[in-house]
């Protein structure tokens, strides 16, 4: 019976002189893996124009039904994103979300995408949804916020030539 | 038409089809589905777009006995057309055999959608079409998934064209296959876009000022194949697969065509669920596959701002705010108090069960009731109307059609394609009216009389017809001589089915009533009643006016007496102060119920908010006498209820029994009263059975995005002669011209977009609005010293009001028209006077 206290308090000992696997959260925050399916974010082009066009496929996609989409048509006077459609209204409820990423695939513009965050709680189910404004991303340096005033003719493509994934 | 059947052989499936079918439809008739993109089953087919390639083999024939080959074992010899053959152009013949799921076909298939995809812009993310769409489904099913054409060369057009105000075109996704110019030509007669340049850069442009200047052109938007066509109302609404659907009815007018609502809920309406477009819904019996521009996009005032939301109580001067239970008790102590000197004045906006539920209350009380109308009729066509078991679209070779002071194509748009194609169809024409309208073009007898002859001319035809010949009046007397109205007489008796369209142009209310006896005397001396496809259809101006002349409403003669001898007038759905300033509407206690504060609810007492079409149900009666239902489409709003519900609970408190939750058992309980209407509930109303063209979400490439009827096709009433019933031929008398007093006869014209108050909402509308103008005749303009653009004083009567002139070659002499709801208050046909007040180039 001692002997195995004894082996017992063995393998506390060696564990008081190894290195700790606890991280102090939230002083210490451990990087997220590659593909790690946090909070979304709404991108943005370059010149700060969105890529969002409204299309509402991610809400399609969305196995939760936790996304909101409702279209405007953009004028050069007032545009969001490239091409006649942005969102004019863009929500997610976050309650809902399983964070399974369907949107992102969804999105023939690559605007939304799952981020790192997982920082997310809330205190009453209203603030679970996220708006357009909370999910887009900053603008760019060297772009300008929106809408803009854009030449005419320049923006007429909603959907960006893109590269197949390798 | 013949009636030969063809027997040919579909992938192995025997397939039996009259003669001059072709091979597409009898596919389709068969279950087997050959893609199309410009072939329409509604338009002729025209070859353009190759999509429907299958392989065709026919029998082979002897030369010299005539005979089918055969081969050994007793089958007949095909032999197979080494090319691929169109199906929509090839007509079935017998022993054909056709095979549309081989390599051959599918190798066809995909090469023609590779080639329609050269310059598609693949914009479906952004694409209103997208969820709905022909081209996406047939490349999801027969395209290739790759294309060899290079990206870069793809040709950019314009993506943001309007095509007018009301329809936008978008250059790129056009896949060139001439529906639109189709319908626009072949259909409804307004070609007014077309085809410009060639090949690879051939457009659509419209050729007319305003731009794509058509009644009907939201339907383009439906059988477009593609997302070129969108409307300035729901581009960018929504997708498609995010909208709900509830059925509805049209309320714009007497046909009573098949809606559907399309609705979702809106961040922007501040989360309520709202009307995102109107779509026609299939009821091959009234509108077929389509609706006018005045029903897709005249809904807006169910949603307007201006909306009543709260029952009003006139307190001090002034009309307050107060709780339903208020406004409930105090008016039904009103009537009460009433009692025999109640008067409730109602409009054919309302529904069957509103009327009904109306009547039940003023008779209650032992108070009248009185039907709005500025035209009379109803009970002639509840005896001859359009018999039950009828179709218009049956109407054709051997028939005939009358259509009198009517111009449909602005009263009734789907009437006057039905009448239109009818005629197309061989059916004999004859348009009555004082002056050209857009139907004469398809007309064999246009017969031209003089306002107030209307009811005259009818029996002048009659009187060609028989050698008994009772004595007309004057002005009328030797019409019967003149060749072309024997001409149109003897057509007319002489067609296997007839049918009669009446209006109320230049008619008033006591000589429509005339009008309507003459009609029915027409029909009845040339056995054209009591028959399917024959009878008489009034154009009214509300949607159920016939509903009322069912439930036993009816005008009364002289309004104005009836009104100053009542005490309280209860007028729903009706606004007779604003339709005439001068009338003398001032009793004890007037309640009125509606949607919009109107300028009688301004002087009411109390004021009561009720529910539009389309956050209720209920039911209505179109001009062909078929009782159709209406869904709720979005939720009420908070405090405004269904117009049965507020009646109903009055009763209640007065303590009449009436129902006042669920249309359904008001209308259980019209038909254990009104003998018409005996048998029909709403589970008749609802029944819906399958309708050629198929139309539907799975067949969207074939017949285009209208809806399939899976709510109802309604019920047709029987009319008296149909119930055994007796009708007898009574000589209707007619009214004495009226006294012109050196001035002008001014008549009321009916005009599609009016600023009526359920129509003035449509904002998107407003450049197609009539304004308050009068048209008159060049002559008459000089005689009365009258300028183009002037702008003229109107008197008649005691009433005035000011227009601006046009000058028109197709007004008749001695008359002036001038637009119904667009500011001029004048009902019927009356003597005017005219003052100009400002020169055009003063201005
Ligand atoms: S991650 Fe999945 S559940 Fe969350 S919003 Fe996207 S699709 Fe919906
Ligand atoms: S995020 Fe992407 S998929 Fe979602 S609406 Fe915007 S563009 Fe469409
Ligand atoms: S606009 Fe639509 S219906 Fe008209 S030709 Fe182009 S694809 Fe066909
Ligand atoms: S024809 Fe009449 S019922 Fe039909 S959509 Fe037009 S206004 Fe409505
Ligand atoms: S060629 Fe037959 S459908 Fe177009």
């Amino acid at each position: 019976m001692l002997a195995d206290l004894m082996r017992g308090l063995a393998t506390t000992f060696k564990a008081i002189f190894e290195k700790p696997v606890t991280i102090q959260y939230p002083e210490i925050k451990r990087p997220v893996r590659t593909r790690y399916k946090g909070r979304h974010i709404l991108k943005r082009y370059e010149n700060g124009l969105e890529k969002c066009i409204g299309c509402s496929l991610c809400a399609a996609a969305c196995p939760a039904d936790a996304i909101f989409v409702e279209a405007a048509e953009n004028t050069d006077d007032e545009r969001y994103s490239p091409g006649e459609r942005y969102a004019r209204v863009y929500e997610i409820n976050l309650l809902r979300c399983i964070f399974c990423g369907y949107c992102e695939d969804a999105c023939p513009t690559e605007a939304i995408v799952l981020g790192d965050n997982y920082e997310l709680s809330f205190t009453d189910r209203r603030s679970s949804i996220y708006t357009k404004e909370m999910l887009l991303e900053p603008v760019p340096e060297g772009g300008k916020p929106t809408p803009q005033k854009t030449p005419p003719g320049m923006y007429t493509r909603a959907i960006p030539e893109m590269k197949d994934p390798v | 038409m013949t009636n030969k059947m063809i027997t040919l052989t579909i992938d192995g499936i025997q397939v039996t089809v009259p003669e001059g079918t072709n091979i597409v439809d009898a596919a389709k008739k068969a279950g087997i589905d050959i893609p199309v993109f410009c072939y329409h089953p509604k338009m002729k087919p025209v070859g353009m777009c190759r999509m429907c390639l299958v392989e065709v083999g026919r029998p082979v024939v002897d030369r010299n006995t005539g005979e089918f080959v055969r081969n050994e074992d007793g089958s007949l010899k095909i032999q197979f057309n080494p090319k691929l053959e169109t199906g929509c152009t090839t007509l079935v013949s017998e022993g054909m055999v056709v095979i549309n799921t081989s390599d051959k076909v599918k190798r066809g298939r995909k090469d023609i959608l590779e080639f329609l995809l050269t310059s598609h812009p693949l914009d479906c993310p952004i694409c209103d079409k997208g969820g709905e769409c022909p081209l996406q489904n047939l490349t999801m099913a027969h395209g290739p998934g790759t294309s060899r054409f290079l990206f870069d060369e793809k040709k950019h057009l314009l993506k943001h064209y309007p095509l007018g105000e009301l329809i936008y075109l978008d250059q790129e996704r056009c896949i060139q296959c001439g529906r639109c110019i189709r319908f626009q030509e072949e259909l409804v007669d307004d070609p007014v876009i077309g085809f410009s340049q060639r090949g690879r850069s051939l457009q659509i442009v419209t050729f007319s000022e305003p731009g794509f200047d058509s009644i009907f052109s939201g339907n383009t938007t439906d059988i477009c194949p593609v997302g070129a066509l969108t409307t300035a109302d729901f581009r960018f609404g929504a997708r498609p697969w995010e909208l709900n659907a509830a059925a509805s009815i049209c309320q714009q007018c007497a046909v009573g065509c098949n809606l559907t609502l399309n609705v979702r809920r809106e961040a922007a309406a501040g989360g309520k669920v709202v009307i995102k477009r109107v779509m026609p819904r299939q009821n091959e019996w009234v509108n077929e596959i389509w609706i006018c521009d005045k029903g897709r996009f005249g809904y807006h005032y169910t949603e307007a701002p201006e909306r009543l939301t709260q029952p009003l109580i006139r307190k001090e001067g002034e009309l307050v705010p107060v709780s339903w239970e208020e406004a409930l008790g105090f008016v039904a102590e009103r009537f009460r108090q009433a009692g025999k000197g109640l008067l409730t004045l109602a409009s054919g906006r309302l529904s069957n069960e509103d009327l009904f539920n109306l009547r039940k209350l003023s008779e209650g009380l032992g108070g009248k009731i009185a039907l709005y109308t500025q035209m009379s009729g109803g009970e002639q066509v509840m005896q001859v109307g359009l018999a039950k078991e009828s179709n218009l679209a049956e109407l054709g070779q051997g028939d005939a059609i009358l259509v009198i002071a009517s111009d449909l194509h602005q009263e009734a748009p789907i009437w006057w394609l039905r009448v239109k194609q009818a005629a197309e169809r061989g059916a004999t024409l004859i348009v009555a009216h004082p002056r050209p309208t857009r139907l004469e073009k398809f007309a064999k007898h246009v017969l031209r009389y003089r306002y107030g002859d209307e009811a005259g001319l009818l029996l002048a035809m009659l009187n060609s017809l028989s050698a008994k010949r009772p004595a007309l009046p004057e002005r009328v007397s030797t019409l019967w001589r003149d060749d072309q109205v024997q001409a149109a007489a003897k057509a007319f008796a002489e067609a296997q089915n007839a049918v009669i369209f009446f209006g109320n142009e230049g008619v008033g209310l006591q000589a429509s009533q005339a009008l309507a006896q003459a009609c029915l005397n027409l029909l009845l001396a040339t056995n054209h009643a009591g028959r399917p496809n024959n009878g008489l259809i009034p154009v009214w101006q509300r949607p159920n006016d016939q509903g009322a002349w069912e439930l036993g409403w009816r005008p009364l003669p002289n309004l104005d007496e009836a009104i100053s001898q009542a005490n309280a007038i209860y007028v729903v759905a009706c606004d007779p102060a604003g339709d005439n300033p001068t009338l003398p509407l001032t009793p004890d206690f007037l309640v009125v119920q509606d949607l919009f504060l109107t300028a009688t609810a301004k002087l009411a007492h109390v004021v009561l908010p009720a529910l539009p079409f389309t956050e209720r149900e209920g039911s209505l009666v179109n001009g062909e006498r078929r009782v159709q239902r209406y869904y709720p489409a979005v939720p009420p709003r908070p405090s405004a209820r269904a117009d049965f519900t507020i009646t109903g609970q009055l009763g209640k408190l007065l303590g009449i029994d009436l129902e006042d939750r669920l249309a359904s058992k008001v209308m259980l309980r019209i038909a254990a009263e009104v003998p018409a209407f005996s048998g029909i509930t709403y589970t008749a109303l609802a029944y819906a059975p399958e309708q050629w063209p198929i139309i539907g979400r799975e067949d969207l490439y074939y017949g285009g995005t209208t809806y399939e009827n899976k709510q109802g096709i309604g019920v047709q009433l029987p009319n008296a002669l149909q119930q055994g019933e007796q009708v007898t031929l009574t000589w209707p008398s007619l009214a004495q011209a009226t006294e012109i007093n050196g001035g002008l006869l001014a008549v009321p014209v009916t005009k599609l977009y009016d600023s009526g108050s359920t129509l003035v909402h449509s904002k998107l509308l407003d450049q197609r609005r009539v304004a308050a103008v009068l048209w008159i005749h060049p002559d008459e303009a000089a005689a009365h010293a009258v300028q183009e653009g002037d702008l003229v004083h109107l008197q008649f009567g005691e009433a005035s009001a000011m227009a601006t002139a046009i000058l028109d070659k197709t007004v008749p002499q001695g008359v002036i028209l001038l637009p119904r709801s667009a500011g001029i208050p004048l009902l019927e046909p009356c003597a005017a006077q005219l003052k100009v007040v400002e020169r055009s180039y003063e201005r």
